[in-house]
């Protein structure tokens, strides 16, 4: 039986890692995914779980450390937000180069300047292009069913590649929340035994990792290689969910569709405004206009194909960004992807983008109806504009 | 030679093999050697522990020489060298008294 508990958005991460027992965790502490790693040390401290935890002086040692033991052949497990994912840039690439199937939780934090501890997407966003999966969350329990999920989908051997899973700083990281729990042993057989493809620490089959490519040798080749992992990772991540859905009755795709049937109006969003939208959505429904709410949940690998026929009855599409690109009126980046994905698309709506919420700024209701009631203009004499600052002081 | 396409190769870059450096001549940019006198030698092997490219020879307990096939030519072994044993000379000057290839061949 499924067990119901009130808990804040960290203890959805550190439960979940509880029921997976990682070999390695490797971590550096940084506010708000520090109650992450706590609540994790507090339970390697009571033997409650027998991972090795490695309490790394940074998050480049943390993620280092993540790496060499993902190539020992470890199962491996970490978090971070902010400016340690920043920290982490370099071996980011790394695990992905190397496919190691390294999991961790990003609580989405803003990066500096000026320092800013509260939530938007610019720190995972600045990983966007490093080869790891990206699953936004939109509360405790998808964060929790994404851990989950994100070992099988990192593991699987079409795809061996880290993935991220992304949770909002403090609106979901430090509130409490109600969600289901499976039970320790469902959860177990879910995940598995992990069997690395080779290892290092296997002396009778000695390998080199990381080698170097001398010149011109074979790096091109090996990067298209390590874009097949993400390639072939939505069909993974969909079979991954289906099979998710049989042991806890929750269904989780590339994306989540509310209220989009007959939709005219859409709302492309991620992340934990996907819940005042819903509201916002209803709300519209009951007035007579044909609002709809796309939730996105797989970021990278980007569904842009499922993406455009969702949408394409739409008559405009308001993509939410929590960051921006400072591309030069580009806009945001699900904004930038969304739009390049219709280019080849026969139908076109009407897109806008509504950047919001940067450094944890609120979104209440009333911005959410402010952009519905522009959005639904789009394209037209009076509503020229095409990216929006919304809730800026302007 | 045939090169592997992008399927061929292992996945993650992964060399399924040990020690393939040394078929390897990875000592060509060395721009000083070092030369042993076996004189003044105590066969203590400080140069052996310290050398980071495994490029000193010992056999049967002696020190003999080394792999140039491998060195780079750092000088570790003779900053180590308690007795001043090992000096480094300039690689292109020992080039004009001997051929590269035939270290090479000395050190394989």
């Amino acid at each position: 039986m499924a067990k119901t508990v009130a808990m804040v958005g960290t203890d959805a991460v550190a439960e979940a890692m509880r029921q997976i027992n990682p070999d390695v965790v490797p971590a550096y502490p940084i506010t708000p995914q520090t109650a992450v790693v706590e609540k994790y040390a507090q339970m390697v401290a009571d033997g409650i779980v027998d991972s090795e935890m490695i309490n790394a002086e940074s998050e480049h040692s943390a993620m280092s450390a993540a790496i060499g033991a993902a190539a020992g052949g470890a199962r491996v497990m970490t978090a971070t937000s902010s400016q340690g994912l920043a920290l982490m840039w370099e071996m980011l690439y790394i695990a992905s180069g190397m496919r190691l199937p390294v999991v961790m939780a990003n609580v989405n934090r803003s990066l500096s300047a000026p320092i800013n501890i509260h939530c938007d997407h610019s720190d995972s966003m600045g990983a966007r292009d490093s080869g790891w999966i990206q699953l936004f969350s939109e509360n405790a329990q998808e964060t929790y069913d994404n851990v989950l999920q994100a070992i099988r989908i990192a593991e699987h051997p079409d795809v061996l590649t880290p993935v991220m899973v992304l949770l909002d700083g403090f609106i979901i990281s430090h509130s409490i929340d109600r969600f289901d729990l499976i039970d320790d042993d469902v959860a177990k057989a879910f995940v598995g035994q992990y069997t690395p493809r080779n290892s290092l620490l296997d002396a009778a089959n000695p390998s080199c990792w990381g080698a170097f490519d001398g010149l011109g040798g074979y790096f091109f080749e090996f990067k298209r290689a390590q874009a097949e992992g993400m390639l072939k990772a939505p069909a993974v991540i969909r079979e991954v969910g289906k099979e998710y859905a049989e042991i806890s009755g929750r269904r989780y795709d590339y994306f989540a569709s509310y209220r989009m049937e007959d939709a005219e109006f859409v709302i492309v969003a991620a992340g934990s405004a996907a819940g005042t939208i819903r509201t916002a959505v209803d709300i519209f429904r009951e007035k007579g206009l044909r609002v709809g709410l796309l939730k996105l949940r797989m970021f990278r690998p980007f569904p842009q194909q499922e993406l455009v026929e969702a949408l394409s009855h739409a008559k405009a599409v308001a993509v939410f960004d929590r960051s921006d690109t400072f591309a030069g009126d580009l806009g945001g980046p699900i904004f930038v992807e969304t739009r390049s994905a219709f280019y080849e698309a026969e139908k076109r709506p009407q897109l806008m983008n509504f950047i919001y919420g940067l450094g944890g700024r609120d979104l209440p209701m009333s911005l959410v109806n402010q952009a519905i009631e522009m959005f639904k203009d789009a394209g037209s004499a009076e509503q020229k504009k095409r990216i929006v600052y919304l809730g800026l002081r302007d | 030679m045939r090169q592997w396409t992008w399927r061929e190769h292992p996945l993650g870059a992964v060399i399924p093999e040990a020690a393939t450096a040394d078929h390897y001549e990875t000592g060509g940019w060395r721009s000083l050697r070092p030369v042993l006198d076996r004189e003044k030698c105590i066969d203590c092997f400080f140069c052996f522990i310290y050398c980071p490219d495994s490029s000193v020879m010992v056999q049967e307990d002696k020190m003999t020489g080394f792999k140039l096939q491998h060195c780079k030519g750092c000088g570790i072994c003779a900053h180590e060298c308690p007795k001043e044993a090992i000096t480094m000379i300039n690689e292109a000057e020992a080039k004009g008294l001997e051929t590269c290839a035939a270290d090479n061949k000395d050190g394989a």
